[in-house]
């Protein structure tokens, strides 16, 4: 009988994780999906509107987090240094306001107003995008490079490896992957991880 | 029927990593809008570890249950569990199982909402807080499958371990902790 209900456990274990890993999104290397989504200035935004980008940082963000907020400056930077090579910030907002009404989308459009968001501030409304990408959590950064199968998924994690202090990051890992893209080299870090804001679904 | 039992365990379980996203952050600093900032926190001891430091902490040669959360003052659904660590940790005070809640909060926050948080909600459980900027290496190697969301927990004993990614009622907490037990 013990058995049997430690293969079950086991079976659990098993599907546990595979869910967490496998059913978890993209990995990289993987085509990235497109959307349709509302921006803070009223319009519908595509990757596919971007004609000259040649890829695309992509970051799940939000209001409420006091990790997204600490990086917003940051994502300003990013977008106002790779915008112009080609590698536009797109930041979508995945929780649900219902849950977090501090990420509803007259605080979205409020929050862009105040910082001077330049970039596209996209509310993931359906709430199909960020679990298709695998995104747990705010921020979460997607760099993705136009092949022609589609926008391919190059880099997946943090920003950098500092989200206390700017002047204390010894590893820029977004700007070092769009870096590595922009002259034809191998990312050296693919993949990160860091204490980010669960996604209110 | 134990088959049938365990698959319906296992449908619930699946069910339930479903639906466990759906997670309520109410307000940045939760409960936290009524503190006293008159109030004189800096006795409430809080002792603050990079991942070196946390290290020991994560495992045991005792015959010890751990349960480690990991939470942050700013994060609503950790706020709306650590009650149920609370009253388990008192519940199983005789049952050789030791709580540890282990802060995320910024520094900065120490003295503004951790200490305060400690006293005012009377906390049982060793708090301490983690202090390290090496995510990338040090959330990997407190288990692998861990996105670095929280509220998240890890239960271990000398044998085995468990990672959790996820919140907590009392009754799974409970139900967690007692398949270390047997």
């Amino acid at each position: 009988m013990k058995y049997i209900k430690g293969f079950f456990a086991i079976v659990a274990l098993v599907m546990l994780s595979a869910f967490a890993t496998v059913g978890n999104g993209y990995k990289i290397g993987d085509i990235a999906t497109d959307f349709e989504l509302e921006s803070v200035d009223g319009n519908m935004v595509s990757l596919s509107d971007f004609k000259d980008a040649k890829g695309f940082i992509v970051i799940f963000t939000c209001n409420s987090c006091p990790y997204s907020v600490a990086y917003e400056d940051r994502i300003l930077a990013l977008n106002k240094k790779y915008a112009i090579q080609g590698y536009p910030v797109i930041a979508i907002m995945p929780n649900n306001p219902e849950v977090q009404p501090r990420d509803n989308m007259a605080a979205m459009i409020q929050r862009a107003k105040s910082k001077g968001f330049t970039f596209p501030y996209l509310i993931d409304e359906a709430q199909k995008i960020s679990p298709q990408y695998g995104a747990s959590k705010t921020p979460e950064v997607y760099v993705l490079q136009k092949t022609s199968k589609g926008n391919e998924v190059k880099y997946i994690g943090a920003i950098d490896d500092n989200y206390q202090d700017e002047g204390a990051v010894t590893s820029k890992y977004v700007e070092n992957a769009v870096e590595a893209l922009l002259s034809g080299q191998p990312i050296k870090e693919t993949q990160t991880r860091a204490i980010g804001c669960s996604i209110k679904l | 029927m134990d088959f049938y039992f365990y698959g319906m365990r296992l449908f619930c379980l699946l069910l339930l990593i479903l639906t466990a996203s759906c997670k309520d952050e109410s307000a940045r600093n939760g409960t936290m809008d009524d503190i006293d900032h008159n109030e004189d926190y800096s006795a409430v001891s809080l002792d603050v570890y990079d991942f070196e430091g946390l290290k020991p902490f994560l495992k045991t040669n005792t015959d010890k249950i751990y349960v480690v959360n990991f939470w942050a003052t700013w994060c609503a659904p950790c706020i709306k569990e650590l009650p149920y660590f609370e009253a388990l940790n008192s519940a199983y005070s005789d049952k050789n199982v030791e709580f540890l809640l282990v802060s995320l909060d910024f520094p900065k926050k120490y003295d503004s909402h951790v200490k305060p948080f400690i006293k005012k909600n009377n906390l049982k459980s060793k708090v301490v807080a983690l202090n390290d900027n090496d995510s990338h290496t040090w959330i990997p190697a407190i288990d692998p499958d861990w996105s670095g969301a929280i509220p998240a927990t890890l239960i271990f004993n000398k044998d085995k371990r468990q990672f959790y990614e996820r919140t907590f009622t009392y009754e799974e907490l409970e139900a967690e902790v007692k398949k270390f037990l047997n």
